[in-house]
């Protein structure tokens, strides 16, 4: 069991590119939501970030190899707990993700993420052989899709797809036969065809449509993305000023603080500003699989870039939408989407890097 | 921990290190980062794409859907009477637009069904102003003067995901007289046709222009409409307004217009009309201004205020008495008796006859193998009395010996046969026959025997109501006509027309026309105790009229029309009065017509001058005012004087 050693080994330039982009995730709700009734958002986000920054502290203290020790205990706990959610669970929106009051409610999904990290950063090194075999990724596998399948139940297709990267992740990391990986893809594709008419539902249908032609339905799916794209481009080069923006003041961009808050950014701060914030993402990434490189361990590995990929994953999806390059999926874009779980469960992740980090040197 | 404490063991003794090794995947995380740079690089050509390459593109599809502009329909100007007051007025209200930006055709349903509107005609309207071509801009005027409910409707339904195309302006509608008050000279206004659209005068009006289609309306349109602005606001989806921008363009209102009319005088004639089928026109003699002008039946121009519906529309086209008629200008009819005054100035001016021409009517006189009747037994007649008892006999031999070229002129010279010029639409012309006349008309050579019946007004001779005024009121000033016109301040482009008439003969004329109405003539009817009046009866025949075209044709409608035209005072004109009185019967049912309006005019001047004539506030003279140039009428030629 390896000591947390100094202050100084923490990793400033994480936290200082966490706090650029959630300041100017701030500066993006507030803009979005002046006028609204959602006015009061910005500085609920503040309280959320300043709790996040708590919640970083604690799980950079508690050694990691102790919580990959009760990775059982909190996978078990994951389980019932949404599936508690999905019986109890309120419903907001039309699903049910929340769990809590009304005022405080929390998104259990959101720090199943965390559990899924560990949990394939645990099973990968405890691989008996150097091999990743196919019961392995049967059993992995099974294991990471339960939860998913629980909250795709919910339904909130978003999140359980999160999921999955942190597992691809880790197996590519591991080693993966090139058959099986042949094998995967062709049970994919035959699986795809079969999942969109049986497993979706109508809406979700209804965005992948939207996502290859959005010009078919511009009222209904397809309004998102084009009035996001509107937005994006109207935001040219230097963008048209915070709360100047016609499309995320006029609430012709849908929800502008959460899923689409980069669109929103990108009319008002133009291609200078996404620039900047992308710019802050890649170094955010670099450095975590900087802290990957450095972990003392395979397990540290595999936690740093199982939350890599995680975020890569947000950024690219989220990101992708806002330009009409992905499909709408409702996931959020990590530290700037105003939202209390998701701002906590990311700092929760940066945290467990530092976690890694901060016990480099042990020997 | 247990667990984790196994696996450190296996991993020491596979490798013999003291702790496990992450060297092999140091390849796959170069991977990995290489597989984020191409990740950010392919969202920032997504970027790129949008923001740098076509930015114009998407802004102007966020200003499409952030900007909305609302027409800011300029007022109207009113239409004042002589003395300032207000004839016609606007009244706001609340119309509901369609703008065309976001307009789909199949929300035009269910607006139909809210509103009431019959979808078929709605559905046609949009298509017509699609078809037309009209600015983008230039929203369609659906429904008129909202009530509350309708207004809640829209209010609840014009957010971005229901109708967006739904636009409630406030529009200014015309507020006209009741019962149809000065209804022809004002006209009315309407939504400029289809059909007017494709003509020169009216294509530069856009669909859905409202303009003046009728009256003075129509004939000062371009002062009295003004400019329309524009607002242009800041929307957001729901269509609420978020803000005006800067770039507005103010609506210039209309200018307003003082008549010549004078309330007091048309409210009179227009009620001692009542409602029978004729027109009053009272002209100043000493300036050509239109006194009052009433044309019976009338219509009510506020149907026309909004837009007309059908069934009004047909009903005005489709009654027999046409009631859109402005008879004073249009109704062109024969003068009978009233043309007498003017054969006697023509007869005396060419020396046809002179003051000692005396006829016998024995009831009546052969011409040309033709008995022709008179209506009375006047024994010897001289020029006084042929006039003041209105012999036909006297005037068949004023007639038989003049030349009809000779008479054609002196009846053009008092402004028959063509267009007074008064600044109204669909003047009628009248007819004057002469050779020429029947050699264009007919292609038959003119015959003497034809003069005959021309002596008594009858024959081919039509005039309109306000020819008459114009006619009688010139030979009143001794000679002298002013273009009759309906607007103050008009810069008269036609100076007074002024002929050598001898005055003599003049005075003659009026001295029996004077004894018409004080000398026991056909005209008593009209006299006013104080005043000098002078008039003509004039019972017009309407057999006679058409038989020269088609034959005889006998009904109740073919009664003889009743006329009068009268002026005050004799010896200084103010004021001519000429009444037209369909299916009469005889002038003398006319004549009270034209006293009531001359005493209102007789009565307001005495209490005007018993009073200081208050203030009345005066508009500033329109500039560059245009009136028609009437037709310019030579003086008669062969004019020759004793």
């Amino acid at each position: 069991m390896s000591a947390y050693r100094s202050v100084r080994e923490f990793d400033w330039l994480m936290l200082v590119l966490s706090s650029a982009i959630c300041a100017l995730g701030v500066l993006q709700i507030f803009s979005a939501t002046h006028d609204t009734h959602y006015s009061d958002a910005w500085w609920k986000q503040v309280i959320w970030i300043l709790a996040g920054f708590v919640a970083m502290w604690i799980t950079t203290l508690i050694d990691y190899h102790t919580l990959l020790g009760q990775v059982p205990i909190l996978y078990g706990l994951s389980v019932a707990t949404l599936i508690a959610t999905y019986v109890l669970g309120m419903s907001a929106f039309g699903s049910r993700r929340w769990i809590g009051t009304t005022s405080y409610h929390l998104q259990v999904s959101e720090f199943v993420k965390l559990v899924v990290v560990l949990l394939v950063a645990r099973y990968m090194t405890e691989l008996k052989t150097e091999q990743f075999e196919l019961i392995d990724l049967l059993k992995l596998g099974g294991l990471v899709a339960l939860p998913a399948g629980l909250v795709m139940l919910q339904p909130d297709l978003g999140t359980a797809l999160t999921y999955f990267p942190i597992l691809v992740g880790g197996i590519f990391l591991a080693g993966l036969r090139w058959q099986y990986a042949v094998a995967i893809v062709v049970v994919v594709a035959l699986v795809m065809p079969v999942a969109y008419f049986v497993v979706l539902k109508d809406y979700q249908r209804a965005r992948v449509i939207s996502f290859l032609d959005p010009s078919q339905d511009p009222k209904g799916s397809g309004y998102q993305v084009i009035q996001s794209k509107i937005a994006v481009g109207a935001g040219a080069l230097w963008g048209r000023g915070v709360t100047k923006g016609t499309q995320t003041q006029g609430r012709f961009l849908p929800v502008p603080h959460k899923d689409f808050i980069f669109s929103a950014f990108a009319e008002e701060h133009g291609f200078v500003g996404v620039i900047v914030v992308l710019g802050l993402y890649f170094l955010l990434l670099m450095q975590i699989v900087q802290n990957a490189q450095t972990a003392p361990d395979r397990a540290g590995m595999y936690i740093c870039m199982g939350i890599a990929t995680l975020l890569l994953f947000h950024v690219l999806v989220n990101v992708g939408m806002v330009v009409g390059r992905m499909p709408v999926t409702g996931i959020p874009l990590p530290l700037m989407s105003s939202g209390g779980s998701n701002v906590l469960a990311i700092f929760m992740m940066l945290g467990l890097v530092n976690n890694v980090r901060l016990r480099r040197f042990v020997n | 921990m247990k667990l984790h404490a196994d696996r450190e063991e296996h991993r020491l003794s596979a490798n013999g290190l003291l702790r496990d090794d992450t060297k092999f995947a140091s390849g796959k995380i170069a991977f990995f980062q290489y597989a984020t740079v191409g990740v950010f690089l392919f969202l920032i050509t997504g970027f790129w794409e949008l923001q740098v390459r076509n930015p114009e593109m998407y802004q102007e599809r966020a200003m499409q859907n952030s900007i909305k502009a609302i027409p800011v329909l300029a007022p109207r100007g009113k239409i004042l009477d002589r003395d300032g007051r207000v004839i016609v007025d606007n009244h706001s209200s609340f119309s509901l637009f369609l703008t065309r930006e976001n307009l789909k055709m199949e929300h035009l349903k269910p607006i139909a069904e809210g509103l009431n509107i019959d979808y078929d005609s709605l559905v046609a309207r949009v298509k017509r102003f699609q078809s037309r071509g009209a600015p983008q801009y230039q929203p369609i005027a659906i429904k008129e003067e909202l009530t509350p409910a309708e207004l809640a409707f829209v209010d609840s339904h014009k957010d971005a995901d229901t109708f967006p195309e739904m636009e409630i302006i406030r529009v200014q509608h015309r507020l006209y007289p009741r019962d149809g008050l000065a209804a022809h000279a004002v006209g009315y206004v309407g939504e400029v046709s289809e059909a007017e659209l494709n003509t020169p005068e009216f294509a530069r009006f856009h669909q859905g222009d409202v303009i003046g289609k009728d009256g003075i309306e129509r004939e000062y349109n371009d002062l009295l409409m003004g400019v329309d602005g524009q607002r242009r606001v800041e929307v957001d989806s729901f269509g609420n307004e978020r803000g005006v921008l800067a770039e507005d363009k103010e609506a210039i209102p209309g200018k307003s217009l003082q008549l010549t009319i004078d309330l007091d005088l048309q409210a009179v004639a227009e009620l001692t009309l009542e409602n029978r089928r004729g027109a009053v026109v009272a002209l100043d003699p000493r300036s050509g201004e239109v006194l009052a002008m009433v044309s019976r039946p009338a219509f009510d121009p506020n149907l026309f205020a909004g837009r007309i519906r059908s069934k009004d529309w047909n009903d005005l086209v489709n009654n027999p008495a046409h009631p859109l008629m402005n008879r004073a200008i249009q109704a062109q009819q024969a003068p009978g008796s009233t043309f007498k005054p003017i054969m006697l100035l023509a007869g005396l001016e060419t020396g046809a006859i002179d003051d000692n021409f005396h006829v016998n009517c024995p009831g009546g006189a052969n011409f040309y193998g033709r008995f022709f009747k008179c209506w009375g037994k006047h024994g010897t007649v001289g020029i006084h009395e042929a006039l003041v008892h209105s012999c036909d006999t006297f005037f068949y031999n004023v007639a038989n010996r003049m030349d009809i070229d000779d008479i054609a002129r002196y009846a053009e010279m008092v402004g028959y046969g063509h267009k007074t010029g008064i600044d109204l639409p669909h003047e009628a012309d009248g007819v004057v026959p002469s050779r020429k006349w029947k050699i264009r008309n007919f292609r038959e050579k003119w015959y003497p025997g034809e003069n005959i019946s021309v002596g008594i007004g009858q024959g081919a001779t039509t005039v309109t109501p306000l020819q008459m005024a114009s006619a009688i009121g010139g030979i009143a000033m001794g000679g002298m006509w002013f273009q009759p016109h309906l607007i103050r301040d008009a810069v008269h482009l036609m100076p007074a027309r002024r002929t050598q008439v001898n005055l003599d003969n003049i005075r003659k004329v009026k001295s029996g026309m004077y004894g018409v109405v004080n000398e026991g003539g056909t005209g008593v009817r009209a006299r006013i105790p104080g005043i000098d009046v002078c008039g003509k009866t004039g019972s017009a025949q309407l057999v006679s009229n058409d038989a020269i075209r088609a034959g005889f044709k006998q009904g109740k409608d073919m009664k003889d029309n009743a006329w009068f035209v009268g002026f005050a005072p004799c010896d200084a004109p103010e004021i001519v009065v000429a009444t037209l009185f369909e299916n009469g019967e005889h002038g003398q049912l006319a004549a009270p017509i034209v006293r009531d309006v001359m005493k209102a005019y007789f009565d307001k001047k005495q209490r005007l001058s018993q009073q200081p004539r208050e203030q009345i506030a005066s508009l500033p003279p329109i500039p560059g005012q245009l009136l028609r140039p009437p037709t310019a009428v030579p003086p008669p030629a062969g004019a020759s004087n004793p």
